[in-house]
Formats: C-alpha cells, sequence, structure tokens
C-alpha cells in the first residue's frame, strides 16, 4: 500500500469527540465520511465478536455446508470447512483494529518522543536521532519484519505488535521534530523559559499541545500502516494461522483455493473491510489536512475570478525553521540527512 | 561537501545499517534457527549444518568481529550461501534467476503509475474542484486496497470469469525462457494483469499528492502573475506551476517506495509470479532464514539505488539544486 504522505498537516483544530453540532458541520465532507466509516468499524470491533453467529473457528461437519453461497443461516456463506464467514469477520475486525489501535498508540508515542527531543535537544542529539529516522524511512519495512518475524517461534498478536511499533514511528517523528522546531523558536515558548519553566513542563504543556493536530494525523497514517502490514504479514503466513485476523481469513481462502472455487463471498469480504478502513483512515487524514490548508478544500470556499478559480488566501504557514547555530559535527552529521535535502529545496526561492 | 556527495554518503550509511541488521538479526532473536531447519530437512548434509552454523553465527566459530567482517566479505561477493529448501542450490543463484521478473514487472509498473498519477494530479490540481477531483474519494479506496488483495479481485473477474487472462506464472506452458518472440508474447502477456493491479492501486497515492501540492503552488503570486501576463494556459501549468510542485511529488517517490515494492511482491505471490515475492513466500513457509535474509538485503539494496537515482534526478531538474552543486 502506498502510504500518503502529508505534506502539510500542521492542522489549527481537530475535531473533538463532543463537538458541538455546528463544528461537525463545519468539518469537511471527506472527513465526515471518513469519520463515519470509522464509527461503524470501531462498533463492529466492540461488538462484533458478541453478535457473532458462529464460533468462527466451529468446523460444520454437516454435508453441503462446505463452501455454501450466502444464504439465510450463514449470511455471508461458509469456507471451504462449514465456518461462517460473518463470525470470521466480525472476530477479524476486532483483532485487526486491536492490533493497529495499539500500533497506532506505541508507534506515536514514540514518534513524539523522538521527534520533539530531537528538535529539543538540538545539535548532534538532534542529527544522530534524525539519521536515525531517516535511514529506517528508507529501509523498506515489510522484509524486514519478515526477517524479525521469521525467526520468532512464536508469531502471536504481542510479537507482531512489538515488531510493526518498533518500525512504524520514523516519519512520524520526522513530522513532529519539523514542527517542534517551528514552535520553539515562538515568542510563547521564550516567555515560558524567561519565567523559569522546566524544559519539560515547556514540553508538555506548551509544545504538544501545540502538536495535538499533527500528532493525530501521524498516528492516522501509522494505523493505516498497521492495517497494511500486518494483514500482508498474514497473508504471507506470517503470523498465528489459529487466530481470526481479516489477514489470516485472506490466508486461508487463499491457501484453500477459495479462488478457484469460485467462493467469491468467502474473500472479498475481508478485503473489502480492509480497504474500507484504509479508504476512512485516509478520507479522514485528508480532512484533517483540509482543516488546516483552506487551499486544499473543495471548490466551494474558492471564488471565480476571470474565468479562474481562486483558492482563499492562505492562513501564515508554519515552516520549519532549522537552526542556524549549529555545531561543526553536527553540521556535518545533518548534511547527509535527508531532513538537509528537504531544508533545501524548501528554503530561500520557494516563498 | 557537495549536494551528491552527501547524498552518496547518506545511502552508504543506509546500507551499511541494513547490512549490521541482517547481520546481528539471527544472532540477537531466541530460539535456535539451526535446529529448526535441521527439524524441517532431517537429511540436510553435515556440510550445509556447518555452513548454516557459521551463517547464522551458532556454536561460535570465531570471535563476533571476525564473523562480522567475513559475513561483509561474502555479501560484496554476492555469496549469501546454500539453500536449504533448494539443496545444493546457491541462494545467489535463485536471487538471479527472480530478479530480472520483479525488476522489469515492479520497476515499469511502478514508474507508468508514478507518471499517469503524477499528470492526473497535475490536472485535478490545475482544475480544482473539476469532475477528476470528484473521482479522488473513489481513487482513494482503491489505493487503501491492499496490492493482493486487488489483484485476487482482477484475476476473479478477468481470469476465471471472462477467460481474458492467465490465472498466473510467469509465461505460457511448455515454453522455453530465452529471446525468442513466443517467450517475450507470452510473458508479456501474463504481466499484464500484475502491471494493471499495480497501476491502479498506486495512481491514487501519487495523485493526491500531487493535486495537493499543485494546488498551494496555483495560488503562488508567481503563477497568477504569469497568467496575468495572458501566456497559454499550458505554459502556466507546465513551466510554472507543475514543474516546481513536482519536486516534493519526487521526493515523496522516494520515501513511498519501499511501499510500493513490498506491497508488489505479496501481490506476485497471488499470480504465482516467478519473481522475489514468490521467492519469499517459500522462504517463510520453510523456514528458509538465509535465502529470507538475502532477500531482504537484495530489496533494500533496489530501493536504496532507486533513493539514489531519484536524488540524481532531482539534482537535474531543479537548479537551485544544480547551482549549489556548481557553486561549491
Amino acid at each position: 500500500m502506498t502510504a500518503v504522505l502529508p505534506l502539510s498537516a500542521d492542522a489549527a483544530a481537530l475535531p473533538q469527540e463532543d463537538a458541538q453540532p455546528g463544528r461537525w458541520r463545519r468539518m469537511p465532507p471527506k472527513a465526515k465520511v471518513g469519520a463515519v466509516l470509522l464509527g461503524l468499524f470501531v462498533l463492529a470491533a466492540i461488538i462484533g465478536p458478541l453478535v457473532a453467529p458462529y464460533d468462527p473457528g466451529y468446523q460444520n461437519p454437516a454435508p453441503g455446508l462446505s463452501l455454501h453461497a450466502p444464504y439465510g443461516a450463514h449470511l455471508l456463506g461458509t469456507t471451504q470447512t462449514g465456518q461462517d464467514v460473518l463470525s470470521q469477520l466480525l472476530t477479524g475486525i476486532r483483532l485487526t483494529g486491536e492490533l493497529a489501535v495499539i500500533v497506532g498508540v506505541v508507534a506515536t508515542a514514540l514518534s513524539v518522543i523522538v521527534g520533539v527531543s530531537s528538535a529539543f535537544l538540538g545539535g548532534v542529539w538532534d542529527e544522530l536521532l534524525s539519521l536515525f529516522s531517516n535511514v529506517f524511512l528508507v529501509i523498506p519495512a515489510l522484509p524486514l519484519l519478515i526477517v524479525l518475524l521469521g525467526y520468532l517461534q512464536t508469531k502471536g498478536q504481542d510479537a507482531t505488535i512489538l515488531v510493526l511499533s518498533g518500525l512504524g514511528w520514523p516519519w512520524g517523528a520526522r513530522v513532529i521534530r519539523a514542527q517542534t522546531l517551528a514552535i520553539r523558536n515562538r515568542d510563547f515558548i521564550a516567555a515560558a523559559q524567561e519565567t523559569g519553566e522546566k524544559s519539560w513542563r515547556i514540553i508538555a504543556f506548551e509544545i504538544v499541545p501545540n502538536e495535538v493536530s499533527l500528532i493525530a494525523a501521524s498516528f492516522v497514517n501509522t494505523v493505516l500502516y498497521a492495517i497494511g502490514a500486518s494483514v500482508a504479514l498474514a497473508f504471507i503466513g506470517v503470523a498465528d494461522l489459529n487466530s481470526w485476523s481479516l489477514g489470516t481469513m485472506l490466508y486461508w481462502a487463499e491457501s484453500q483455493q477459495a479462488l478457484e472455487l469460485g467462493a467469491w463471498w468467502w474473500f472479498i469480504p475481508p478485503g473489502v473491510v480492509v480497504a474500507l478502513m484504509g479508504a476512512g483512515l485516509v478520507l479522514l487524514n485528508t480532512g484533517i489536512d483540509e482543516l488546516g490548508n483552506p487551499r486544499l478544500r473543495d471548490a466551494t470556499s474558492a471564488s471565480r475570478i476571470a474565468g479562474h478559480w481562486l483558492p482563499p488566501a492562505d492562513p501564515t504557514p508554519v515552516l520549519a525553521e532549522v537552526s542556524q547555530y549549529r555545531g561543526k559535527l553536527a553540521g556535518f552529521v545533518h548534511s547527509f540527512s535527508r531532513t538537509s535535502l528537504l531544508d533545501e529545496t524548501e528554503k530561500g526561492q520557494l516563498r | 561537501m557537495s549536494f551528491i556527495l552527501r547524498r552518496l554518503t547518506f545511502y552508504a550509511v543506509a546500507a551499511w545499517v541494513a547490512l549490521t541488521i541482517n547481520f546481528f538479526i539471527p544472532r540477537a532473536m531466541p530460539g535456535n534457527a539451526v535446529q529448526s531447519i535441521m527439524a524441517k530437512f532431517p537429511d540436510l548434509q553435515p556440510s550445509a549444518y556447518r555452513a548454516l552454523e557459521a551463517m547464522l553465527g551458532v556454536g561460535h566459530p570465531g570471535s563476533i568481529w571476525h564473523q562480522y567482517g567475513s559475513y561483509l566479505v561474502d555479501v560484496a561477493h554476492f555469496n549469501f550461501g546454500t539453500d536449504v529448501t533448494q539443496y545444493p542450490a546457491q541462494v545467489s543463484t535463485l536471487l538471479g534467476e527472480s530478479i530480472p521478473w520483479t525488476l522489469t514487472l515492479v520497476g515499469t509498473a511502478t514508474v507508468i503509475a508514478f507518471l499517469i498519477g503524477t499528470g492526473l494530479g497535475i490536472a485535478a490540481g490545475w482544475r480544482h474542484g473539476g469532475a477528476l477531483d470528484r473521482a479522488l474519494p473513489g481513487l482513494m479506496f482503491l489505493q487503501a486496497m491492499p496490492y493482493f488483495f486487488f489483484a485476487l479481485i482482477l484475476l476473479e473477474l478477468f481470469a476465471t470469469k471472462l477467460h481474458v487472462f492467465p490465472l498466473g506464472q510467469g509465461y505460457g506452458e511448455g515454453l522455453v525462457p530465452g529471446w525468442h518472440w513466443a517467450f517475450i508474447g507470452s510473458a508479456i502477456y501474463h504481466s499484464l494483469l500484475p502491471a494493471l493491479t499495480i497501476v491502479l492501486t498506486s495512481i491514487a497515492g501519487w495523485m493526491l499528492q500531487m493535486r495537493n501540492v499543485m494546488i498551494t503552488t496555483v495560488g503562488e503570486d508567481y503563477v497568477i502573475a504569469a497568467q496575468a501576463k495572458g501566456l497559454h494556459n499550458r505554459r502556466v501549468i507546465f513551466t510554472y506551476a507543475a514543474r516546481n510542485a513536482i519536486l516534493p511529488q519526487l521526493q515523496g517517490f522516494g520515501l513511498a517506495l519501499g511501499f510500493v515494492v513490498s506491497g508488489a511482491l505479496v501481490m506476485e505471490i497471488v499470480f504465482s509470479y516467478p519473481g522475489i515475492g514468490e521467492l519469499l513466500l517459500n522462504a517463510v513457509t520453510s523456514n528458509d532464514y538465509p535465502l529470507m535474509q538475502a532477500i531482504f538485503l537484495v530489496i533494500t539494496f533496489a530501493v536504496l539505488v532507486a533513493n539514489m537515482i531519484i536524488d540524481l534526478i532531482i539534482v537535474f531538474v531543479d537548479p537551485r539544486a544544480r547551482a549549489r552543486e556548481a557553486t561549491r
């Protein structure tokens, strides 16, 4: 799956759980669709296993029930061994969703810690941490995940969560570092420092709250990555194949030749659910992006002047300002990190 | 340090990190990999057993630094050891057979998808709110699908139901691989559906990113000034707006490449395509650790080289990078 990299994620506001009706109406339509889709899946994950009509692993020995197309008693049909597809799907949504959310929380927390401390410590530490994140950004994750999990004797949920979180933080760390650098030079931070606030207090109460939207976007992206990676891993067979996740469903469908047998009801539902979850997350993220960057919004807010649609004016963009006071060693290490590439193309003549 | 040299140093560091991770994984992981391989392949010869031990660092032949040194020498000579599943085949031979397939298919399809997606993104960004722009959420749904699942659907439609395309494999049965038209034609025919999968699922990502940058660029003063001068629309779009918008797009391309390649590998499995993906599946199902690790290295190096090429292209298309190159 291609990750949509949020280029401008400096949203000003974040849709909150207890939003007033007015705020909901002002949300971009894309975000609304995404939120509704995700709400449905959260609901399915919570109550799904409770309302599942059968045990997902139960193999119905009744003849004629193996590989049955959808009908009244089995709304999504049965698998080769007479297992109920709907029950597997409901259990799978819970398991995959749970994994994705945990990975999202852990990896985003790591992103915040690395990103903020990298920007706040500055100097050599900043450059080393940036270099570290950039290296892990270019090394493709999936083959590394396969090698790591391949060596584990038990490829259960916990191991997958651990490995996915361990490799899921670099992108978020990079974005958050850039934003922290920008915020760090603002007057209110200087004011807090003058009044003798401790560093950890400034980070926890002044900087992080100003990055909530960015952290949210990074969380959504990480969840997207976790779903994609865990499903792909399970599909190859690098997972606990006795558990019912969306990925293992697809694994069994593929390995028991659902396609050749024409059993579309077996492999289409889990795939569509994965796609809908992903689409919901992408839509939500695009919506968050649009909140912060009005130019990206639908043309309803643009005005037509002389036959050309002109977007509304930009709010003052928050760009990363790289510290000019860099030590010699730090400058050296920085010079071949990928951020240096971004710094230099973004700086100067572009604006 | 010049721009290109700095980037090369970065990739050298990344490559070294990948090599080092690859070296330490088998030594740091719990459980005895050699024994689990031996359990799967009881009739493995003692020589293979010893080779495996040396490679995976069991039995401690020499200090860890000594092992590390000889490992680096081995990798430099493309010596990834002997394969256990297809003993006594060399891992490097197996890789050599699969790489051309994947490189041709995934490489070509990814570049095509990038070009089409960027083109569509330019159009959608220019006509913000137009028909193409409105189709974007639908495309996002396609993009959110795992590659391999989309491959399953295409197979179901075009191979099982309509019989337009073959059900998989890299070329028709009974053909001998070689440089003759019967084989090349069959190989192209077999690669159409996998290529279509990659193109359709990855277009939306490139398009969305290009559209977003394009929309921001179109609002810049210099673009409005170009329009005010009465320049032809085509000139404004390509020479003024798109040319500036493409740089972040290229950088994004490099960063997303790892995802695309990984997705494409899993997709290959669905088509039983004789590439690296199929090899990876075999390695995973049979606990073939040497093969798994060699594949990790090969994919990582491929992505690093691709990123390096993208950086060179950036230097080529970005006059600012060129200017720096000249002055320093």
